[in-house]
């Protein structure tokens, strides 16, 4: 009986010939990801464990300041400043701050630390992102985290797979976001609990590396695990271009055991909305739009549609014009290399012609943390990845989700709108 | 712990309680346990911490604690004097903060359908048995695989990190 790619990478970081999904395994991790929230609790379980002094392996821990950057309060320059402290203490050698950073799972793919068949842990749920390149990579919590800076292994319940296969070309105006909403919509928020998500079929081999990240990050919007791509030579190249670090290529056995086989089939998709208050609650564009659906803000940015390529589609549809009167633009370049290519490219200059304010590189509005933070009764449309019960602020807010070029395309209009008619009208 | 019986009033909640409710993503860059107890459930029920009494147990339909991997969530139910959480099932990240933390939490959709809020519920954690006082039923929570219920039993995973360091130390 043969395994799936998550089992294949999970048997060999046990350094076991196979693992059965429900079996407990102890794993080496290539990687331990924090940020400085999860960063600020794990750091002081690290200090209440007898022995543990130092971190397992200063080369293989990645400490990005990204969510309350820079700081907006006291409090937050506090926990910004006790994980740069411990990253000065330990010596760790991936450490960004702001200016030099910008969202973790934006950052860490872009600068070569996640590479295929690696095993990746990180103190946040959109962890699962780096499985776009054939990585397993899940999130823990931040006692999780401590263990792993100590320990260099964790210990993991092997998931049993659910295989993805998505079909089609994609549609005008229809992105890896559409795709991957109708897939959280199809599973459900607890679709995939305890379970990989392995995409497969036509639809993502054509896609993007950026369309894949996309699609790995919202994994846990199904409850999943992990999420994961085989990694094609797209990716194998977009990895060496970075780093060359060796890596192993894994893939799942052409007998590989799914808990079930999912088929999506996008040739008819069109763009997908998801409304409050879950990111389950997806429905096609046309049926969203069959009211006026009027918006106080549009936010453009996150760790799922934070990348070039994303600000590119609504610098196309936004340039010339100006956004909708009473409605505020919210965008937030996902680092800061990325905040670099789009003012080498001009967009910066776009959007902010149009009417949008760019903020500094990082998670921003997306949590509600602060710059963007709804307020009582307000709506948004967001390209961000969660809008639960007061998610970017006051719990009356409501959250809709899609993609960047539907959310520019709104942002012309200032209520929710097709991006199709908006591309017609250009045409 | 076994003789550790939990008693107090239930909060009751529905489905897919996320952890943006039970800690809104603004006060997560507290760190002090009964500072982010007093904001907790805050998204979802705005009077919990006025109205519950320390022991209280909250109970919830599937899903609970679903979205944001924050151990603040666990942290911040705990610190609230919460003694326990009931729930017909969890999202998985919270399920293992909450054992790493030492928040006792139990998964019986049976005892979560039977309880209605203000009912007053005995748990023996030890056992998983549930108990309804006001209504006079009992319930089985589900058992925790052995490997978790060893990490519960030797109080966590604390000490098993010191455990697998001291193994360490010796071989070499
Ligand atoms: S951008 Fe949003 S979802 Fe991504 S890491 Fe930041 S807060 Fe989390």
């Amino acid at each position: 009986m043969g395994m799936t790619l998550t089992e294949k990478i999970l048997a060999r970081h046990a350094g076991l010939d196979r693992v059965e999904p429900g079996q407990i395994i102890n794993a080496n991790v290539d990687l331990v990801l924090a940020n400085e929230l999860s960063a600020a609790v794990a750091i002081g379980v690290m200090k209440q464990i007898k022995g543990a002094d130092r971190v397992f392996d200063k080369s293989k821990i990645a400490l990005v300041e990204d969510h309350f950057v820079p700081a907006k309060d006291p409090q937050s320059a506090k926990i910004a400043k006790l994980m740069k402290d411990f990253a000065v203490e330990q010596e760790i050698e991936h450490f960004f701050d702001v200016g030099r950073g910008g969202i973790e799972h934006v950052v860490l793919p872009e600068e070569g630390l996640v590479a295929p068949g690696e095993l990746i842990v990180g103190g946040d749920s959109h962890t699962c992102t780096y499985g776009a390149l054939g990585a397993f990579a899940t999130g823990m919590g931040s006692t999780d985290i401590a263990a792993a800076f100590v320990l260099g292994e964790v210990w993991i319940k092997v998931p049993s797979s659910i295989k993805i296969v998505y079909d089609g070309p994609l549609g005008d105006m229809v992105f890896a976001k559409d795709v991957m909403l109708k897939t959280v919509g199809t599973l459900g928020i607890d679709g995939a609990t305890y379970r990989a998500i392995e995409y497969h079929g036509s639809t993502v081999d054509a896609l993007s590396i950026t369309g894949r990240i996309t699609m790995a990050n919202m994994a846990i919007e199904a409850g999943a695990k992990n999420g994961i791509f085989h990694a094609d030579a797209k990716a194998i190249a977009f990895v060496k271009e970075r780093t060359d670090r060796p890596f192993v290529v894994e893939s799942a056995d052409p007998d590989a055991v799914y808990e079930r086989i999912v088929r999506i089939d996008v040739g008819s998709l069109e763009p997908q909305v998801a409304c409050p208050h879950t990111p389950d609650n997806v429905h096609g564009i046309s049926d969203v739009t069959r009211d006026d659906i009027w918006l106080d803000q549009v936010f453009i940015g996150s760790c799922t549609n934070g990348y070039i390529e994303d600000l590119r589609e609504v610098a196309k549809i936004l340039d010339g014009k100006k956004i909708a009167s009473r409605l505020r633009v919210i965008v937030n370049p996902g680092s800061q290399k990325v905040w670099m290519q789009a003012a080498t490219e001009g967009i910066l200059t776009t959007l902010a012609q149009a009417g949008c304010v760019v903020n500094t590189p990082g998670c921003g509005a997306c949590f509600g943390g602060h710059m963007g933070t709804l307020g009582e009764g307000e709506r948004c449309l967001s390209t961000t990845n969660r809008n639960y019960v007061g998610r970017m602020g006051s719990p009356t807010a409501e959250v809709y989700l899609a993609s960047p070029a539907t959310c520019a395309a709104s942002a012309l209009t200032g209520k929710i709108t097709d991006p199709r008619v908006v591309a017609l009208a250009h045409a | 712990m076994a003789s550790n019986v939990l008693r107090g009033h239930a909060h009751t909640y529905g489905k897919n309680v996320d952890t943006d409710v039970i800690i809104p993503g603004k006060y997560c860059n507290i760190v002090d346990p009964a500072e982010l107890g007093k904001h907790a459930l805050e998204g979802i029920d705005a009077d919990y911490t006025a109205r519950m009494k320390p022991g209280d147990i909250i109970v919830a339909d599937s899903n609970l604690g679903c979205g944001s991997s924050r151990e603040v969530a666990p942290i911040a139910i705990k610190g609230s004097g919460t003694a326990a959480v009931i729930a017909s099932s969890f999202a998985r990240i919270f399920y293992r903060n909450a054992l790493n933390i030492g928040l006792p939490i139990f998964e019986s959709p049976e005892a979560v359908a039977g309880i209605a809020a203000g009912d007053e519920i005995e748990v023996e954690p030890a056992t998983g048995i549930v108990r309804n006082l006001t209504k006079g039923t009992q319930y089985q929570a589900a058992a925790f695989p052995p490997f978790m219920q060893a990490l519960i039993d030797t109080g966590g995973l604390l000490p098993y990190v010191e455990r697998r360091l001291a193994e360490r130390a010796a071989a070499n």
